[in-house]
């Protein structure tokens, strides 16, 4: 298991309600193999400074519904390449969670929180337990079914399959 | 506990081998799969990373060219070739640019079949619901992973039922009906769900109709559509197959049930910036139009074609209006080229573009300037969408934007059907 999966703290950046994958990576940038070029244009059309003041390590935090819109991988390849290392979520669109997840880029839902802008926050992805180290305060992420716990621990789904591996189920 | 079973439950128990209730988790083997040239070279990558040599079965996989096609620039060129080499070294079958648009192209050419399981690398797949199958979109590794193991871990959906019931009146179309439940339900008004579509008014609609309700689930943040299949007319590639009975059964437990009389309903319109933003058209009468696009999976059928040129025929794009069309098809070009559509529209001013995914997605062949407003047939308006974030997208059925191109303004199609004189103040709404 990797502690970079279950265990990040970092600064987090707040974002608002139903962030489409249009504006965390827009079309015209998604037909590349190249991730650096995907970072650099990380949420340029939701907030075209954000992508500046992203430091290695820290953390995205969104409302309602964020990464709503299409299949492209793209939109957690970018963010994962900008050096964020998780993304916390009041919820997630089905497709992007799935996404992350098989991209080994932590990503947990958090119904209920009040993290500011700017707050130090730590997470264990798998544990599932989030604090915020400026307040103290600590809150709760919703369960990861457990092929998805499994996927994430692997590092994601290229890991997880890799050299003949098949899926498994352990309820 | 009832045995009684929704059509989600009944489609993946068949491929699981055993009694499956929403909330579940399972292990299923997929019938079909696809990506695109958004989706698939980052497949291709996670494929060979996995240990990948062989795909799973060659006969069950397509790879499709048309989210930027032809291509714009050498490197997206080079990705389509990569995508050419990968097909012809597996056996996969492979559309090439101009084919059509890849959900189009799986439903015409028999890779999807009634009560089947299919993946595909776009969030849109789940138009192939309107044949009951189960399809579901994903992203490219989960796609490399089903090329690797021809199987898919899944949560079986919840499922919300729809019921339509009453004729649609002229000028409102299936696009009107998935817009008014878009905007009703809301953006993740049915996140992780299945939507079941059921009623009278979908048994007598057509099987484009049907794609247009099943397509825009995505809108709503669905798994998966599944269209009831009393009415179907099945697509000609799978006459004669039988097909395992997956209609959902009375008693069976959904999340909502929602009943919705189409009879009194006007044609419906997303405004910047979220496909939930919807209006009555008759909120927005008037707004100023720069172009025009009707095209996408979700409406360039030639039913969309015909009532397109239904308002253009005979008519001019009003000064200062571009109007940019594609068929879904070169099969569907061809039938609109064959009956007069494509003549009637060239002559009203429209341009025609290579069948694909053109202006939608934002990457080349129609990207909208500055400050521009764009009444378009597809299904997103989220800010950026068609390539630039400050133009503003107004989304609605193919009738709706050929009025629009036709009057340089947004008006009410209905009363363009209506034979209305072009040039008379039909947006004043002086006629309701």
């Amino acid at each position: 298991m990797s502690d970079a999966i279950s265990a990040i703290s970092g600064s987090s950046h707040l974002l608002g309600d139903d962030v489409d994958t249009d504006r965390i990576i827009a079309g015209k940038y998604t037909k590349t193999l190249d991730l650096g070029h995907l970072a650099e244009h990380l949420l340029e059309d939701y907030d075209p400074t954000l992508v500046g003041r992203i430091k290695s390590g820290d953390l995205l935090v969104a409302g309602e519904n964020f990464g709503c819109g299409s299949s492209r991988e793209q939109a957690p390849l970018a963010i994962k390449a900008a050096g964020v290392t998780c993304v916390l979520a009041r919820s997630f669109a089905r497709i992007f969670y799935r996404n992350a997840i098989n991209i080994g880029l932590s990503v947990m839902e958090v119904p209920e929180h009040d993290i500011a802008d700017g707050d130090e926050v730590s997470v264990n992805a798998l544990a599932g337990s989030v604090t915020n180290e400026t307040t103290g305060a600590s809150y709760r992420a919703t369960r990861l079914p457990a092929v998805m716990a499994e996927i994430l621990a692997a590092g994601g789904l290229v890991p997880y399959l890799k050299n003949g591996g098949d899926y498994t189920v352990r309820e | 506990m009832s045995s009684a079973r929704t059509s989600a439950e009944k489609i993946l128990a068949l491929k699981a081998g055993e009694d499956v209730r929403a909330g579940d988790i399972v292990i299923v083997p997929v019938d079909g799969a696809m990506a695109t040239d958004t989706t698939a070279p980052l497949a291709i990558k996670a494929f060979e990373s996995m240990g990948g040599s062989r795909v799973w079965d060659p006969a069950k996989m397509s790879l499709i060219l048309d989210h930027a096609t032809p291509a714009p620039n050498e490197r997206i060129s080079t990705l389509h070739t990569m995508m050419r080499e990968f097909a012809a070294a597996h056996g996969t079958h492979f559309y090439d640019v101009g084919d059509g648009i890849c959900h189009q192209l799986m439903m015409d050419n028999g890779h999807v079949a009634p009560g089947s399981l299919f993946v595909g690398a776009d969030s849109h797949t789940p138009t192939l619901g309107a044949i009951q199958s189960f399809a579901i979109g994903v992203g490219s590794t989960d796609l490399a992973a089903v090329m690797l193991t021809g199987k898919i871990w899944l949560k079986v959906p919840r499922t919300l039922r729809i019921e339509l019931s009453g004729d649609l009146r002229p000028g409102t179309f299936a696009k009107d009906v998935i817009l008014y439940l878009v905007g009703r339900l809301g953006i993740a008004g049915a996140t992780y769900e299945a939507v079941e579509f059921g009623g009278t008014t979908v048994a007598g609609m057509s099987l484009a109709s049907r794609m247009v309700l099943a397509n825009m689930v995505a809108e709503m943040g669905a798994k998966t559509a599944l269209v009831d299949s009393a009415g179907l007319e099945l697509p000609a590639a799978l006459a004669g197959q039988s097909f395992p009975d997956v209609a959902p059964d009375q008693g069976a437990e959904y999340r909502a049930v929602h009943h919705v009389d189409v009879s009194d309903l006007g044609p419906q319109v997303a405004a910047p910036h979220l496909p939930d933003n919807v209006r009555d058209v008759r909120e927005l009468l008037g707004i100023k139009v720069h172009m025009g696009f009707i095209g996408s999976c979700t409406n360039a059928r030639l039913e969309d074609l015909h009532a397109a040129a239904a308002i253009l025929r005979g008519q001019r794009l009003a000064p200062g209006v571009r109007l940019i069309i594609t068929a879904s098809s070169r099969r569907i070009f061809n039938e609109a080229l064959a009956d007069g559509t494509i003549q009637a529209l060239s002559e009203a001013g429209a341009t025609f573009i290579t069948s694909g995914c053109g202006p939608c997605v934002g990457t080349h062949q129609g990207v909208p300037g500055d400050g521009e407003t764009v009444v378009s047939t597809t299904n997103r308006n989220f800010r950026g969408r068609m390539g630039n974030p400050n133009a503003a997208i107004y989304l609605g059925s193919p009738a709706f934007v050929a009025a629009a191109a036709v009057a340089g303004e947004i008006v009410d199609p209905a009363e363009f059907l209506a034979g209305a004189p072009v040039g008379s103040k039909v947006a004043d709404g002086a006629a309701t």
